[in-house]
């Protein structure tokens, strides 16, 4: 009996109790699989035939009736280019820097700190803690923060470090400043994973071999930390570009920061111009599965989930 | 080992910073929890702990009846998306089928989808479909996208079991179902806890996706994002402070109390 469980964890097997088990393995994601087809693919397939939807014939607001009008790409990425780019721009500039922020101190925790569990568990702890304030919350206190009357900005006018008529809120730099702390967890999270199962002795080889820590660097721990670094871009990434919260004016944008979210929904909840708001939405969603394909191709982690 | 550098410091430094940096609006929403503010809470007024003790007053409690919105989602988002999900996982390391990739991938696009086609998405079907929007249309969108994360979380559990274990059970002529209780689930019960937890704050803080399904219903990210514009009132901090103190003491006590039995285990290997 042993052995039988035994083999089928191994191989794959072709007797009864295995084709009874393949039963057990059906009822178990069935209910599970249906959910995701009823409102995960369902809803896609809604999105693509709204995306393709004309104007009702009576012209009332809001009415469209089922057409197959490819007009509707042409027209919002002829309106909305400028969006589209531009979150992109945003997504790849917070991505950058979110990495960039999150290394060193992905390193620090993973790596430095290993001798100390404690204090390892307490960073990490302090890493994730982003997430259980209120997300808009903790934009608007950063709005606050940058706003022109805070005391930050104030001493910065005063010590000329920033141009007396200069604003930090509602520009380019508050919704990626917004955009890169938002998602800094979610590039750290993976990072401290890949490089706290980092090998030290592959270091110490490479130490020994007398290469530069700058060389050890490029050439052993970069590599080997891959896995971390696609995991960290690919999660900053694509929610930062289809986020709208952060460009909102309410919040860390301004008129000419705002990105493909927020046309997406000032055209769905707003304008209710549906078949405008879907169709944005599936370029968002094709540009983005374009890029998760190619980087992950290229970078050859094939095992996401 | 005495020797004491500029670099060796230079990281320790900086992730000491970092972690500064990263509290910073938390410390912020905090200390203007306590401000003494009329109806809106951006200049400081005054040290007060009225916003604590009457955290209902403001607005009719509308603050409050967004955070029992949201409590009520959560609740139900998370118990439907943590069932399915535990299902699949146990499905897909345990057993082999066919249309194993084409399942993967089903689970993995919900994750790599931007939450803003999410919620275009499933409104422009409840639009199609004639469904109004309201609390259970919230409810459906959020078990969605909560399922995959559910996955992920108890797959790892599922793929450290050691089936030898139930095989032990089943030999001791226990059924299914016994060896399911009494084996198998308390085996799983702190990748399932934590899949749980991570789906309610999934949830709790959803703004995005609820904004698109939500109808005249406010949950409390929404209520943040419709008062943003006219001031939001120090009450709202009160809550998210409150949340947040309460997440933190739970997942240290996890911390602290996983890390005492790995000590117990090492102790008694």
């Amino acid at each position: 009996m042993a052995f039988a469980a035994f083999a089928s964890t191994t191989a794959p097997t072709t007797d009864a109790p295995a084709r009874r088990r393949s039963k057990v393995a059906l009822l178990l994601l069935l209910p599970g699989i249906l959910y995701l087809v009823l409102f995960f693919l369902a809803p896609l397939v809604s999105l693509i035939l709204t995306s393709l939807q004309a104007p009702s014939e009576f012209g009332d607001i809001g009415m469209y009736s089922y057409a197959f009008r490819w007009e509707n790409y042409a027209a919002v990425i002829e309106q909305y280019w400028p969006h589209i780019l531009r979150s992109f721009g945003y997504a790849l500039i917070a991505t950058v820097l979110a990495l960039a922020f999150s290394y060193p101190l992905a390193y620090f925790i993973g790596v430095t700190a290993r001798r100390w569990p404690l204090l390892q568990s307490l960073m990490l702890v302090l890493v994730i803690a982003p997430f259980f304030i209120s997300f808009l919350l903790r934009t608007l206190a950063w709005k606050q923060i940058l706003s022109d009357e805070s005391f930050l900005v104030t001493s910065l006018k005063a010590v000329s470090l920033l141009a007396p008529d200069a604003h930090l809120t509602g520009t380019a730099f508050s919704v990626i400043f917004g955009l890169t702390y938002n998602f800094i967890p979610f590039m750290t999270l993976p990072l401290y994973t890949t490089l706290e199962r980092l090998d030290l002795r592959y270091l110490e080889a490479g130490n020994d071999l007398y290469a530069s820590g700058f060389h050890t660097f490029r050439t052993v721990t970069l590599p080997l930390s891959m896995p971390g670094i696609v995991a960290g871009t690919l999660l900053t990434f694509i929610p930062a570009a289809g986020d709208y919260i952060n460009a909102s004016r309410d919040f860390l944008g301004g008129a000419d920061t705002q990105m493909i979210g927020n046309v997406i929904e000032a055209n769905f909840l707003v304008l209710l111009n549906y078949p405008a708001a879907a169709a944005l939405s599936l370029i968002l969603m094709t540009v983005i599965l374009v890029i998760v394909g190619v980087y992950v191709k290229r970078a050859g982690t094939e095992e996401l989930l | 080992m005495t020797r004491i550098s500029f670099g060796k410091w230079l990281l320790p430094l900086y992730a000491a910073l970092a972690l500064i940096f990263l509290m910073v609006p938390i410390v912020y929403t905090f200390i203007f929890s306590f401000n003494d503010s009329l109806k809106s809470n951006i200049t400081w007024r005054g040290f007060t702990l009225d916003k604590w003790l009457h955290v209902c007053a403001v607005q009719n409690g509308a603050v409050c009846q967004a955070f029992g919105n949201s409590l009520v989602i959560g609740l139900v988002a998370t118990v439907i998306a943590t069932t399915l999900g535990t299902m699949i996982a146990i499905a897909l390391v345990r057993y082999r089928f066919k249309f194993r990739s084409a399942t993967s991938l089903l689970l993995f696009l919900p994750m790599a989808t931007p939450e803003v086609v999410l919620g275009a998405g499933l409104a422009a079907q409840f639009l199609s479909l004639g469904v109004p929007k309201d609390m259970l249309t919230i409810i459906l969108a959020h078990t969605m996208f909560c399922i995959s994360f559910v996955v992920v979380t108890v797959k790892a559990r599922v793929a450290g079991l050691d089936p030898a274990l139930e095989e032990a059970g089943r030999d001791l002529y226990g059924s299914p179902g016994q060896v399911f209780a009494r084996i198998t689930f308390p085996l799983l019960l702190p990748g399932i806890l934590a899949a749980a937890l991570l789906s309610f704050a999934l949830s709790f803080d959803d703004f995005i996706i609820t904004n698109f399904n939500s109808g005249a219903v406010t949950t409390f990210p929404k209520y943040i994002y419709i008062s943003a514009s006219r001031g939001i009132p120090a009450e709202a901090n009160v809550i998210a402070s409150a949340v947040f103190i309460l997440a933190l003491v739970l997942v240290v006590t996890a911390q602290v109390s996983s890390a005492a039995r790995a000590k117990r285990q090492a102790g008694l290997g």
